[in-house]
């Protein structure tokens, strides 16, 4: 028996694996509209943009899941300053430590573009905060807040794996998981709001396209995740094994590849279709790595 | 600093008592149910069940029988936080509220701590837990209040058998090596120490006299850091993040070379 059977579970439930799915979103959202911002062209704008008006909201929605998870949620900023010293409370080798940190500065870069974003739609009196999308600090602000939004992607399955809890710790391969899987997840989460907001299909074809690469990438990687669990993965003969394969693999998956691979199968449906079910399966995917460990 | 301080609990001499799972809620006021709840195991002597933040000692009974019940015995062993010279939970701690102190043990400040529980999960022993009353996570202490006015914590101080011990470890290491050479010149061969050497985590400030396998006594054999997994899982991770980056740079390439094809809309097959 591995000796992460003999540990308690910390009650990380339903707030946790909500911050786990919209994080995964903000931060994956965050680092598309990074990519549109370096390396497209002047008509992937729209789009860029529409990935900062959510990246921002869905940091601050995770942000507030994670507070009112806490035991104290009064004590939260303990995270960040030593409560009663009044200096800085970081610790690099704690992925949670570390974590608060690493939400706190993509926090930032999410407000810097969403304020820059919604100043350049025209939406803000004040026209010169467009500054903060173009240009070298555009271009700055982006690289930074991408890097950010890559790290908030995956350090929540790092986070689950430094500890000595089953299945979390039993594999390297959470965090690799968690990003690929907020990668895709966003991309499709923007490919149903720029359909309904009228993106071009020019720019909606590169997230289409990029999806229906990562989520091949995704199933290997979940297969290599339940592989090195070793004798643990006997923990999968459970419901939650069946969550795995029909929810995540199946819904999650496999699907929306068929539907991306067969494009006429729903007609004027199948994108929105595919999105629909790789966000379920994405969010799914939480449930399940949290609820499976908890449950032992 | 002090010399480091802990128990040695000799498991042959438990007679189940439970003496130090009361002097324990005594001493450190701990609430008998967990808000109310009926937390009768139903099944066994041991009511207690597990070690949590109203548990901090927990009396283990371990019932061997045979089948038809003729042949048993039972194993008792008065578990507690291991105060681990490298210790899980000190080391994920996001806010600083798990410190070392100057005996060597490891202490929960319960004003500090905003429940995070991410200690809770990285304890290789499953010792802590949240303490309703004051909704923070809680543990064994080792009496540091006691031991800073030179008083022994309370569960040795009522153990009737002395099976819990406590003392410097150095010279606790000492008893416990004696003890054991005792018990295998009487033919108790099975008899060993758990924990009182840096082979697990470092050393344990609380260890233990066993008869049998440590996850018969509901301990790990090999426990570890929560800590080795980071460099291995941010590696992949950062594998993850150069893939996903490199899929989103192909994707613009393919759609740069389709729209040189004539394909207006980059030619993905959805649009």
């Amino acid at each position: 028996m591995s000796d992460t059977f003999f540990t308690a579970a910390p009650h990380w439930h339903w707030l946790v694996i909500w911050y786990l799915f919209v994080g995964g979103v903000a931060g994956g959202s965050y680092l598309i509209g990074a990519l549109l911002d370096l390396f497209g062209d002047a008509r992937d704008q729209p789009l860029a943009r529409l990935a900062y008006y959510v990246a921002f909201p869905a940091v601050l929605i995770g942000g507030l899941f994670l507070i009112v998870d806490l035991n104290r949620p009064e004590r939260f900023w303990h995270m960040l300053i030593m409560s009663e010293r009044g200096w800085p409370m970081l610790k690099y080798w704690s992925p949670m430590s570390i974590g608060s940190w690493g939400l706190a500065a993509f926090g930032v870069f999410t407000f810097l573009s969403f304020v820059g974003a919604l100043a350049e739609d025209g939406r803000l009196r004040w026209r010169g905060l467009a500054r903060l999308r173009r240009g070298m600090l555009g271009a700055l602000i982006a690289i930074l807040g991408g890097v950010f939004g890559f790290f908030l992607a995956g350090y929540t399955g790092v986070l689950l794996a430094v500890t000595n809890r089953p299945i979390w710790a039993d594999s390297p391969l959470l965090g690799f998981l968690f990003l690929v899987s907020a990668a895709s997840v966003s991309a499709a989460v923007l490919i149903l709001i720029g359909l309904w907001r009228g993106v071009a299909p020019y720019s909606i074809g590169w997230l289409s396209r990029m999806d229906g690469w990562l989520m091949p990438v995704e199933l290997v990687v979940l297969i290599a995740f339940v592989a090195s669990l070793g004798p643990v993965a006997q923990v999968w003969l459970s419901r939650w094994g069946v969550a795995l394969v029909v929810g995540v693999v199946l819904v999650g998956i496999v699907l929306p590849l068929l539907l991306h691979w067969r494009p006429r199968l729903l007609g004027g449906l199948n994108m929105a279709a595919a999105a629909v079910l790789a966000v379920l399966g994405g969010f799914i995917l939480r449930v399940v790595v949290v609820f499976a460990s908890e449950s032992i | 600093m002090a010399v480091p301080m802990g128990f040695f609990t000799d498991t042959t001499v438990c007679i189940g008592c439970k003496a130090c799972e009361v002097a324990c809620k005594e001493w450190n006021q701990l609430p008998s149910t967990n808000g109310g709840v009926n937390t009768l195991s139903g099944m066994s002597y041991d009511n207690t069940r597990q070690l949590d933040g109203i548990h901090w000692r927990h009396v283990r009974f371990i019932e061997q029988f045979s089948p038809d019940r003729r042949d048993g015995r039972w194993l008792m062993m008065s578990d507690v936080c291991k105060h681990c010279a490298q210790a899980g939970c000190l080391e994920v701690c996001p806010t600083g509220a798990i410190v070392r102190t100057e005996f060597d043990t490891v202490v929960i400040q319960s004003d500090v701590c905003n429940g995070c529980r991410d200690c809770i999960a990285a304890c290789p022993f499953g010792v802590i837990g949240v303490n309703p009353v004051s909704n923070t996570a809680q543990k064994c202490t080792l009496c540091y209040d006691r031991m800073q006015v030179n008083l022994p914590p309370a569960c040795a101080k009522a153990c009737p058998t002395e099976s819990i011990k406590f003392g410097p470890i150095a010279a606790l290491r000492e008893t416990a090596a004696v003890r054991v050479k005792d018990l295998h010149a009487r033919g108790e061969a099975r008899a060993y120490l758990y924990g009182d050497d840096d082979t697990i985590l470092g050393g344990l400030n609380s260890f233990y006299l066993l008869v049998d396998k440590p996850e018969v006594y509901g301990l790990p054999a090999a426990p570890k850091l929560p800590s080795r997994n980071l460099l291995p899982s941010a590696l992949f991770s950062g594998l993850g993040a150069v893939l996903v980056g490199l899929l989103g740079l192909l994707s613009f390439r393919q759609r740069r070379i389709e729209e040189v094809e004539g394909r207006a809309d980059g030619g993905n097959p959805h649009v």
